[in-house]
């Protein structure tokens, strides 16, 4: 049974990461694959950690799975922050779909 | 006070994350948190007081579940913007106001808007937040501002301030 619910975790995992990997192939700019890269990639490898306490049990890997599921997202919020910044700051440009920048008044 | 607080969060985190209960462990890990309050305790925590409080932690539990409902709404959008074959998107850079005062409070809502749908946060400079929107669903700031904020801001307040 616990073997069945980690099964699915992982399934689930591995689907959100997948559609992470086609969305930063498939969408125009940076600042949009950014948005496909952080939240599919987050959400599977939190689902593919959740997995973890149900194979092993809740043993010492278990519990070190959960813990890194906090660590994680902040890294991963934290670090499409500071990557979203740099592009704009570097002076890549938002794709030519886009159709507003309050931004562009703050940074000069 | 408060690098007591963080001494023993950081201890708490070093026991889970090494998970061994022995002597040995114990003294290598309070001499790290030790280092670790010594530098950074400052930064963190205003209030210490707040921990004490058990109805900011009914608030948490409250938001958690909320958070993670918006993390799944969130991928299941991405997914959605991504498998279309027409990509529906209408990518740009929104101004959001919060009327949260602490920077602790503040960095907690920028990450709670990064995980929820279609937006991303660039940017805070003073109490303007700048978001990166996928989809861009209204051009009128109020209507927007409540969209993106609306969900988490009471709660953080309740949490936090």
């Amino acid at each position: 049974m616990s073997n069945m619910i980690s099964l699915i975790f992982i399934t689930i995992g591995i689907l959100f990461n997948m559609l992470g990997c086609i969305g930063i192939i498939r969408l125009p700019d940076t600042y949009n694959r950014l948005q496909a890269a952080t939240k599919c990639v987050t959400l599977g490898c939190c689902s593919i950690l959740l997995s973890v306490p149900f194979h092993f049990g809740f043993g010492d890997a278990g519990i070190k799975a959960l813990v890194a599921i906090p660590i994680l997202f902040f890294a991963s919020t934290v670090g499409a922050h500071a990557l979203i910044r740099g592009t704009y700051h570097f002076g890549i440009k938002l794709g030519e779909k886009s159709i507003k920048d309050d931004y562009k008044e703050v940074v000069k | 006070m408060r690098y007591v607080a963080v001494f023993i969060l950081s201890l708490i985190f070093w026991l889970l994350l090494t998970f061994r209960f022995t002597v040995s462990n114990l003294i290598v890990g309070s001499v790290a948190s030790i280092i670790c309050s010594a530098i950074f305790a400052r930064y963190y925590l205003d209030g210490v007081y707040k921990f004490l409080q058990p109805k900011r932690y009914f608030w948490f539990i409250i938001y958690l579940f909320i958070f993670i409902w918006e993390c799944i709404k969130a991928n299941i959008d991405v997914a959605y913007r991504v498998l279309h074959p027409a990509m529906p998107i209408r990518p740009g850079i929104v101004k959001v106001r919060t009327t949260l005062k602490s920077d602790f409070a503040k960095m907690l809502l920028a990450n709670s808007i990064t995980m929820t749908p279609g937006t991303i946060s660039v940017d805070i400079i003073g109490d303007n937040l700048f978001i990166h929107w996928i989809y861009i669903r209204s051009e009128d700031p109020e209507v927007y501002t409540g969209m993106i904020t609306g969900a988490f801001e009471k709660y953080i307040k309740r949490i936090i301030e």
